[in-house]
């Protein structure tokens, strides 16, 4: 059951975003951008990361993509002329592009099953309970402190130095925002 | 004292340097440059006598070596910087020294006025250096050495008065002709090298009967190659051409360079490497041949000249012919003989001919004449004014001419006889005979013209010159007076048998001249045949004198303002057959034209500059033009390359 | 386990980013295009994190905040450039050039 809603979300985001990078209009290349987010939110959920899903709509739809239609709007870009470009580039595009996704979907081959079976083979290896553990770990903290608890204990004890280090970094991103947009320096 | 020979090269090198520092500080100081330039010819003197004394009262069998330095040591080649003293290098370091210091003092009385004494004595003294070296040597790699420095000076001396281009290019031309014959010399020189394995004269002696067959190609080959050098240096058929035009030198360095020595180097060089020449008849015919064709050619030319130097340049060539006729029929002792006497009248000439040209000058100088004080028509009768200098070139002209008892006699009779002797076994050597002897006309002829246009018949110089016109003084007369004596009593050398002599001369190089004669013993003629042949030779002096004695005072001769111009063939003879403009024509100018198209247009502006140099600054720049398109400023192109490079990473570390 | 189709998810959408920062030339849509691959990533993170523990979730998290920083800095970047060139059509942004 789960699987057939996966794909009708999976669905809903790709076309989402083959409408998004294909619009003339950048108003409408934006609102098919927040249509994908709110997508792959639900992909989230199903995915046992709800925590997630409510930060990527709060965050991402809520905040960037709000910023982004701002943007468009304060530039008066809304009357588009076709600015997808030439038929050189698109040739390059499909090359580049079909190339990664060759390479992409060659990585796809990474089934648990193999990832376990080529765990088995390193040279230090000796208890095969051991592998994914940490994926159990997170799951039973999450049945016991909830799905914010199972984010907060990680993020503001291995990896506390980073979430201030990026506290500043937003600090910077402001401050560097209002410089750089302001009429007169 | 034979050790002490070095002394003999020091001593005028000592000069050179001396001389050539007074010429560069104070060209003024002629007296100290008078002293040393002449003094040190003459010390050179006493040495080479004190050494041919020393050989004189124990003759060597093997030629002594004195060893001056390590030269050259590389792997199995090992030349050394050595003199070899044996009877032949004695008797020209006493030709060369001896001739030398009487027309270094000469000089001293000729070049008085010139502003470029010093540098002229510096030069002279050089030349000494070089001929001595020349002479000296005891490898080909040394005596190469002197062989390029007299050429070196020669050009030098040439172009004395180098202000005048004339004089420029005729230094140029004898360096370049030489330079041509250098190569045949240094073709000659690894031949040797490659078949021999030895480089000195005394290893090519004792080496070259082994190790070479005779009449083989490899020793055909190199005595060509040597004798290709020996015309370059003795001015022989096809590179003489040089060596008329070197009279525009002063006439002390004609005298010298062009009649004495440098141009003997050659003959000299034959005698030296007498086994091979013996080893290849077939060269040795091929030089007597050159030197016969030579003797009769310049003869030839020498009827129609009218430049007093000109006729002497041509003499030489022509007498240098019959040194090669000599030395190629095998007689390497009569080709010296002839080198030995010939130095001393032929430099008599010149020299007197110089004394001619001094008084001219003076004489045209105090009228401010702008005539040729060196064209015979312009002479005449001078015989009553320069009695002494007219005696001693009529003593030079009848040894010249083979009239005896005067030295040319002696020798040039030896070589005549020795080329009928060989006509025996090879019949061409009856053709140089015959040659030889109009040769021997010829030289007669134009010798007694000479006299007689310049010395004889009635003035043509002009009223107001004949009272300048006189004798030299005595430090240019001097030395005319003892080559005189030396040009008469020169005979004495080699007295042949059939007078009461002994052949002094020959059985003094036989030690040398040794190794030939173990291939080929020439049969001299004798009794009858050879009385016949003298006979001949003096007929024929004779009668050559008295022709161009009657034919030049037949008419009166006109000035060279007032004489016509020539015509027909006598034109042809006075161009000297045009051989000059045929050489321009066929070798000069196409070389000319190759160097100018191919080698500077097309190799050196278009290879070097074009392709190499500039080639590669725009091969640079084209690069850089191909390299350009990735800046471009457009963000677009960046996000490509960009993507491109992402998806190389990827691909290098996960796939 | 939905992990096999979640990263073909995540590398179709990561392609069609790709293929619109190629194609476009507004330089905001380009951002848009950018923003949408750092999505597919995010999805990606978030499909291992099953495995691999919570370091995948908060992965996720540092990649939103700093898409968001990213995002404001770029942005005063292209106001600024509009004001000078009138345009954000990235043909007329060459001022770099060799």
């Amino acid at each position: 059951m789960t699987e057939v809603v996966f794909y009708l979300f999976a669905l809903a985001a790709v076309v989402s975003a083959a409408l998004c990078i294909l619009q003339k209009n950048p108003v409408s290349a934006a609102l098919w951008l927040v249509s994908t987010m709110f997508s792959l939110a639900a992909i989230y959920v199903l995915l046992n990361a709800q925590f997630i899903a409510a930060i990527q709509v709060l965050v991402y739809a809520g905040a960037i993509m709000v910023l982004f239609l701002f943007v468009i709007m304060l530039l008066n870009l809304g009357h588009a002329e076709s600015d997808i470009r030439g038929p050189s580039t698109v040739a390059a595009t499909l090359v580049i592009v079909g190339l990664l996704s060759i390479e992409l979907f060659a990585l796809l081959q990474y089934t648990p099953r193999r990832l376990a079976s080529e765990f088995a083979q390193w040279p230090t290896f000796t208890d095969p309970s051991t592998v994914f553990v940490a994926g159990q770990v997170t799951q039973q903290a999450g049945a016991a402190r909830g799905v914010v608890g199972a984010v907060a204990a990680p993020l503001f004890q291995v990896y506390l130095i980073p979430f201030e280090i990026t506290s500043i970094l937003l600090l910077v991103a402001i401050v560097g925002a209002v410089v750089l947009a302001k009429r007169k320096v | 004292m034979t050790s002490l020979v070095w002394l003999t090269v020091a001593l005028p090198l000592l000069g050179f340097l001396v001389n050539g520092a007074v010429s560069l500080r104070r060209p003024q100081a002629k007296n100290l440059v008078s002293w040393v330039g002449v003094g040190v010819l003459a010390g050179a003197f006493l040495v080479s006598l004190g050494v041919f004394t020393d050989l004189w009262q124990h003759p060597p069998h093997q030629p002594i070596i004195v060893n001056l330095w390590r030269w050259l040591p590389v792997g199995a080649l090992q030349i050394d910087m050595a003199f070899q003293v044996d009877q032949l290098s004695t008797v020209m370091l006493l030709v060369v020294t001896g001739v030398g210091s009487l027309i270094h003092l000469f000089s001293v009385g000729y070049m008085k006025e010139d502003p470029g004494y010093a540098r002229y004595f510096a030069y002279l003294n050089l030349f000494v250096v070089f001929m001595l070296v020349l002479v000296l040597g005891s490898s080909f790699p040394v005596m190469f050495i002197g062989w390029e420095g007299v050429g070196l000076c020669s050009y030098l001396l040439i172009g004395f008065w180098f202000n005048d281009k004339v004089n420029a290019d005729a230094g140029k031309k004898a360096f370049i002709v030489n330079r041509i014959g250098d190569f045949g010399f240094l073709m000659a020189m690894f031949m040797i090298w490659n078949s021999l394995g030895t480089l000195t004269f005394t290893g090519m002696v004792a080496k070259g009967p082994a190790l070479l067959a005779p009449g083989s190609a490899t020793v055909t080959a190199i005595t060509l190659f040597l004798f290709l050098g020996c015309t370059g240096k003795s001015a022989q058929i096809p590179l003489y051409t040089w060596l008329p035009d070197a009279m525009a030198g002063p006439t002390p360095v004609s005298a010298l360079i062009h009649a004495a020595t440098m141009v003997t180097a050659g003959v000299y060089l034959v005698i030296r490497t007498n086994v091979l020449f013996a080893l290849a008849p077939l060269s040795s015919t091929v030089v007597a041949g050159i030197g016969a064709l030579t003797a009769l050619f310049a003869a030839t030319i020498g009827l129609r000249q009218y430049d007093i130097k000109k006729v002497l340049a041509y003499s030489t060539v022509s007498q240098l012919g019959y040194m090669f006729l000599g030395v190629g029929t095998g007689a390497y002792a009569s080709g010296l003989f002839h080198l030995a006497t010939h130095a001393f009248f032929k430099a008599l000439l010149f020299l007197g001919a110089g004394s001619v040209i001094y008084a001219m000058h003076h004489a045209y100088h105090a009228t401010h004449s702008h005539a040729d004080a060196q064209d015979m028509r312009n002479m005449g009768g001078l015989k009553q004014y320069m009695p002494l200098t007219f005696w001693l070139m009529a003593i030079a002209t009848l040894a010249i001419a083979g009239i005896p008892p005067f030295s040319g006699f002696f020798s040039k009779d030896e070589i005549l006889a020795a080329a009928f002797a060989r006509g025996e076994t090879t019949p061409i050597y009856y053709v140089f005979y015959g040659m030889g002897l109009a040769a021997a006309l010829l030289t007669a002829f134009y010798m007694a013209r000479l006299m007689a246009m310049t010395f004889l018949g009635s003035n043509r110089t002009g009223e107001q010159e004949r009272s300048h016109l006189h004798d030299a003084p005595w430090v240019m007369t001097g030395p005319l007076v003892v080559l005189g004596v030396l040009s008469a009593i020169g005979g004495l050398l080699s007295l042949p048998p059939f007078v009461g002599g002994s052949a002094a001369l020959e059985h003094w190089i036989e030690p040398v001249t040794a190794p030939a004669s173990a291939f080929f013993r020439l049969e001299m003629p004798h009794g009858s045949t050879e009385l016949f042949l003298v006979g001949a030779a003096v007929l024929i002096g004779v009668a050559g004198l008295l022709a161009g004695w009657k034919a030049t005072l037949r008419r009166p001769i006109p000035t060279a303002a007032d004489a016509p111009a020539e015509t027909g063939l006598a034109r042809v003879v006075n161009r000297k057959y045009y051989v000059d403009e045929i050489y321009d024509a066929i070798i000069v100018r196409p070389v000319v034209w190759l160097s100018r198209m191919v080698l500077w247009k097309g190799v050196d502006q278009g290879v070097v500059d074009g392709a190499a140099v500039n080639g590669t600054a725009r091969f640079s720049r084209g690069l850089g033009w191909l390299g350009s398109p990735l800046q471009t400023g457009q963000v677009g192109v960046y996000i490509v390359l960009f993507l491109v490079g992402a998806l190389w990473i990827l691909h290098a570390v996960a796939g | 386990m939905l992990l096999g189709p979640a990263l073909g998810l995540s590398a179709v959408l990561f392609s069609l980013g790709v293929a619109g920062v190629l194609l476009r030339r507004n330089a905001i849509v380009l951002f848009m295009c950018i923003e949408l691959m750092l999505n597919a990533v995010n999805l990606s993170f978030v499909a291992l994190a099953q495995l691999h523990g919570a370091s995948g979730y908060v992965m996720v998290f540092f990649v939103m905040t700093v898409a968001a920083a990213e995002a404001a800095v770029g942005l005063a970047i292209i106001i600024g450039i509009f004001r000078h060139k009138q345009s954000v059509d990235l043909r007329n942004i060459n001022l770099l050039r060799g």
